[in-house]
């Protein structure tokens, strides 16, 4: 019995020591320590071709659109963000001091996009992409750094706090779902490829960060990196495959993206609307040609490029095609002609009403000769024949010779098994003379 | 002279026996309630009842109706509450209403015959009744609301 319980206080004890140790070894990597707010008027000056190029950074990052608030002032936050696991909203980088990023050094920014951490230490939700900005150059984070501490109006606006249940507001437990999320390592050019598809690739993966909604996110919101670029839902849209899993008819190539992402729309494809609409109108098109080439270039290679211009316009007459009437709708004018003109009256459900000849079994639709079934459709019946009573008005002078060609024959050929009447129009021509 | 009941009401009518039986209605007899469309018998604007059928009055000469018996749809219901004119009022079908005299003509004979039609055989018999302001979902439904109401009566 002792040394059952010496056994389990043993085990006990290596249990509680693991622990401890994990819980602070946790926190010690969890840690990031508070930088320093900067001193009011101590900022660095900015060339002004660093702060257009920030501009163009951040209109590609589309910061504006999640950092602003609907109505609210540019750049001052409180964007509402619907997740799986609460609301986020989003926060005021404005440059005012105490409710905006105005103290924060250039360090501390570039830390808040490289690790998402901000400039107190706290661990930021990847609702932000900073995994993705960790792919920037320094010189292009610090870009739009400059942009928006020169560019951008100070807001007063605070933001409101988050809507996540626990553990989700516990911040430090960002820590762990970076450990095992995301890659920050900056972008590295692949030497295999050329120039223009390295800054297209830099600009995709980083930047504009296309695979925050275009990658399929896990259970714990990570981005699925043997999905890249998979398609996912969001926002109640599709966001489609940019791989070669793309469901388009004709493969995008590099000018349709460009011209894409630059007008919002292609010729083929169609229109950046709901989410994407943002994306490109105040985001991506302010960007230079030639970056949204280098994007294109890069873009297509991940789709694949799949098809000669021969079988894209295969593919594009084929659809052309599909336009023009079908055939089978002229075809069955004589049907059209029947529903029109004479279901009206000639329906029976059920059972046959009286002086309601169901035609597929009236003697005239079955006869060797269309003699009588003509007679009767060009004058009719008056009250002297038939059923006293009923009448049936005469398509003499409503239709003409092929059209009752067309209804005599239909009724032929679907309420009968007999064979077709012969030169039906020639038929109804010459009975239409026989008795003007 | 053409003898003829129209809404019960005794008529004669001198006019050449080609006459369309529309154009007695309308000019002669002053009902103008049923409306001309085609012309041609393919539109249904035109339908009358003619001893309870459905019949186009346009292409329907009145030596052929010589003693016959013809409803408008002004005679359709005394008070104008027939079970279809009631559901017409209440789904307000009509948009510019120039087809939906024949329409209803139509649907009552529809009803007079099936009383309890599907979807097919609304289809099948209205579709010769054309209506270009496309009030085709609410005809069916009104339909289907009269055939409610006069299972009900």
């Amino acid at each position: 019995m002792k040394k059952i319980i010496k056994f389990i206080k043993k085990w006990l004890t290596v249990v509680f020591v693991v622990l401890v140790v994990g819980v602070v070894g946790f926190a010690i990597y969890a840690y990031e320590p508070s930088i320093e707010l900067m001193p009011a008027g101590s900022q660095p000056n900015f060339e002004p071709e660093v702060i257009e190029r920030g501009r163009l950074m951040a209109a590609a990052g589309n910061c504006a659109s999640c950092h602003t608030a609907a109505g609210g002032p540019p750049y001052a936050g409180n964007y509402a963000m619907p997740t799986d696991f609460g609301t986020i909203f989003s926060t005021n980088i404005t440059p005012d001091r105490e409710l905006g990023i105005g103290g924060w050094s250039p360090a501390a920014f570039l830390r808040a996009m490289r690790s998402g951490v901000d400039r107190e230490g706290n661990h930021l939700y990847p609702a932000f992409p900073y995994n993705h900005y960790a792919k920037m150059t320094e010189a292009d984070i610090v870009s739009i750094y400059a942009y928006i501490m020169t560019q951008v109006e100070p807001a007063q606006v605070a933001q409101k706090p988050n809507q996540l249940p626990f553990p989700f507001n516990q911040r430090y437990l960002q820590a762990g779902w970076k450990l095992v999320s995301v890659d920050l390592k900056p972008y590295q050019n692949d030497p295999q490829q050329s120039a223009v598809w390295n800054r297209g690739a830099y600009l995709v993966e980083g930047v504009t960060h296309c695979g925050a909604c275009h990658t399929p996110r896990n259970v714990i919101g990570a981005e699925q990196n043997d999905k890249k670029f998979a398609g996912a839902a969001v926002d109640g849209w599709s966001a489609p495959a940019l791989t070669a899993d793309n469901e388009s008819s004709l493969p995008w190539t590099a000018t349709d993206y460009s011209t894409y992402l630059k007008t919002g729309a292609t010729r083929l494809h169609g229109v950046a609307a709901g989410p994407m609409a943002p994306v490109v109108h105040a985001g991506l098109q302010k960007l230079p040609d030639d970056e949204l080439q280098a994007m294109g270039v890069y873009l297509a290679d991940l789709s694949g490029n799949g098809l000669t211009e021969a079988a894209a316009n295969d593919i594009i007459e084929a659809s052309l095609d599909q336009n023009k009437p079908r055939q089978s709708y002229r075809w069955d004018t004589g049907e059209r002609l029947y529903a029109t003109a004479c279901a009206a009256c000639h329906y029976n459900v059920k059972q046959i009403a009286e002086g309601r000849p169901d035609l597929g079994i009236n003697s005239a639709v079955h006869l060797h000769q269309p003699d009588n079934l003509i007679q009767v459709v060009l004058d009719g019946l008056d009250n002297e024949s038939g059923i006293t009573g009923v009448v049936m008005p005469g398509f003499r002078d409503a239709l003409n010779d092929q059209e009752v060609a067309l209804i005599v024959g239909y009724l032929r050929a679907t309420r009968t098994d007999k064979k077709p009447w012969p030169e039906l129009t020639k038929k109804v021509s010459e009975i239409r003379d026989l008795y003007p | 002279m053409i003898k003829l009941k129209i809404n019960g009401r005794d008529v004669s009518i001198d006019a050449e026996p080609d006459t369309p039986l529309l154009w007695a209605i309308r000019d002669e007899v002053g009902l103008t309630g049923t409306k001309f469309g085609c012309g041609i018998g393919m539109c249904g604007a035109c339908t009358v009842h003619v001893g309870g059928r459905a019949t186009r009055s346009c292409i329907t000469p009145l030596s052929a109706v010589d003693g016959t018996e013809i409803t408008t749809i002004e005679g359709l219901d005394v008070t104008h509450s027939h079970p279809v004119q009631v559901a017409w009022r209440d789904l307000q079908v009509p948009q510019c209403g120039y087809c939906q005299p024949g329409q209803i003509m139509q649907a009552a004979a529809l009803l007079s015959d099936i009383p309890n039609p599907t979807d097919d055989d609304i289809d099948s018999v209205m579709t010769g009744n054309l209506c270009r302001c496309m009030t085709y979902p609410r005809i069916r439904q009104a339909v289907r609301q009269a055939a409610a109401a006069k299972q009900e009566v």
